[in-house]
């Protein structure tokens, strides 16, 4: 790979290319209205799934760690048929949009929300069930009082998910169609922009990526850190 | 003055446990009047943290019945007029004042009263500089007191205590010990589980022996330890009783 790839792509970076820039901001976007719909369903029902004792429950926990794998061209594509004109959903008109991506990202990492989730808080209630039960907490009530407490470590189910998010890139290339200012995300462009040799944009667009990816990461441990720390626990969130 | 009917006595009638095909507790009976002062002791594995939690209601026994007085639907279950105070504290990820808010939100404590009683507690034990302080960052003293201070901000007429001193030091034990008196003179009725003979009879009234997961001797303190019936009794009481 050429020096000159790397120093276009540190200019583009830093010259803020209006193209690269909207490609960063859709990105953003859809990953992280993703990681928020993903955690608004996937925190409560991993709790749940913890606490909840039903005939096939061991069925559902193997069933969403399995989904955890879920090919993301799979996933794409199953959606495309749902959203497509002669789909169930084809009247709504979401094809092609960046609302079809975000659904697309929140169905992948929905199954690793509620996965995490269902561990932590699993290891979590061992350690407070009596006391719970002791203070008269039904196990529906103990879900919101384990998700607070266990903050800290869910930060990683958190960052889990944003990190399969930023990094997809084949089910929100079928469902998003990665068009030019409307749905082309950093992956999907880096995808386009290699094979067009253009790889300028596309090493700039993966250091941006790398970069966010990695703020996110130190902010959210960091976080974690001073929170752990001043909620009295040593951490190792 | 309390609202509702008393729940005492509570009466435990021929309880037995089983676990795994062992059977843990057999044929235990136990009453505890309004305001009793109740030492159960006993070597490791006597069965003394199995009945409390039974009794508590966090274990369903295998045989016999744990009887309420009163409504006894509501006395049932843990938290309803009886509380439970465990060796080692488990405290909520939060501050000492919130772990209490937190208890009395459970009991449907109105949420502008609920500040004012966990601050009461607090201040009642001592503990009201460190309101703010998270709760797990305290000394192992603190934390047990403030787990005291969150039973008793519940209002129980019935307290048990599952070896509540046994990881404190001297000075802490102490600490804790001038709590349960709190809730002794308050008139509230408390169970511990010890090993400490000296802790039993400065703390209680009456001695329940158990051995093997069968109360072995039952009766006043003063009796027990001058006179004990059993040769389980004599033997604990010398210090030789071994599982």
């Amino acid at each position: 790979m050429s020096d000159s790839a790397f120093a276009a792509a540190f200019g583009l970076v830093l010259a803020r290319d209006p193209a690269l820039v909207e490609i960063v901001v859709l990105s953003l976007r859809v990953t992280l209205s993703a990681v928020v719909i993903a955690c608004a369903i996937g925190l409560p029902l991993g709790a749940g799934l913890a606490l909840a004792r039903f005939p096939g429950r061991g069925a559902v926990i193997v069933l969403v760690n399995a989904l955890m794998g879920l090919p993301p061209v799979v996933a794409g594509l199953v959606l495309y048929i749902v959203l497509s004109r002669s789909g169930p959903l084809g009247d709504l008109g979401l094809l092609f949009t960046p609302t079809a991506m975000i659904l697309a990202q929140a169905v992948l990492i929905l199954p690793i929300v509620t996965a995490l989730t269902r561990q932590t808080v699993e290891d979590l209630w061992e350690e407070y069930r009596e006391q719970l039960i002791s203070l008269g907490s039904s196990r529906g009530r103990a879900i919101p009082t384990l998700l607070w407490d266990a903050r800290f470590s869910l930060t990683t189910a958190v960052l889990a998910g944003f990190g399969r998010a930023s990094a997809e890139v084949g089910a929100v290339l079928i469902v998003g169609g990665n068009i030019a200012g409307y749905t082309r995300t950093m992956t999907t462009a880096i995808a386009l922009e290699t094979s067009r040799g253009d790889l300028a944009l596309a090493l700039g667009l993966g250091i941006v990526l790398l970069a966010i990816t990695l703020a996110l990461n130190a902010g959210a441990y960091g976080s974690a850190q001073l929170g752990a720390r001043l909620a009295g626990r040593g951490a190792d969130a | 003055m309390r609202e509702t009917p008393s729940i005492l006595p509570l009466r435990l009638e021929g309880v037995g446990y089983e676990a795994g095909g062992r059977r843990l507790l057999a044929d235990v009976h136990l009453e505890v009047a309004r305001s009793a002062r109740i030492a159960v002791v006993g070597p490791n594995g006597a069965g003394k943290s199995l009945t409390l939690r039974i009794a508590h209601g966090l274990i369903a026994p295998s045989a016999g019945r744990v009887a309420w007085s009163g409504p006894a639907a509501s006395a049932a279950r843990a938290g309803r007029g009886h509380a439970m105070v465990f060796q080692r504290p488990v405290l909520l990820r939060r501050s000492a004042r919130a772990n209490l808010t937190h208890a009395l939100a459970l009991h449907g404590v109105a949420r502008g009263e609920r500040r004012r009683r966990a601050d009461d507690a607090l201040a009642r034990f001592g503990l009201a500089s460190l309101a703010g302080a998270p709760a797990r960052v305290l000394s192992g003293g603190e934390q047990q007191r403030l787990a005291m201070a969150r039973a008793w901000a519940l209002s129980p007429e019935l307290i048990f205590l599952d070896e509540p001193t046994a990881p404190l030091d001297p000075a802490a034990t102490r600490g804790v010990e001038d709590v349960i008196r709190t809730f002794q003179a308050e008139g509230v009725a408390t169970v511990i589980t010890t090993h400490d003979l000296a802790q039993a009879r400065r703390l209680a009234e009456e001695i329940v022996l158990m051995h093997r997961g069968r109360v072995v001797e039952q009766g006043p303190a003063d009796c027990f330890f001058t006179r004990p019936q059993s040769p389980e009794g004599r033997a604990f009481v010398a210090g030789e009783l071994l599982w």
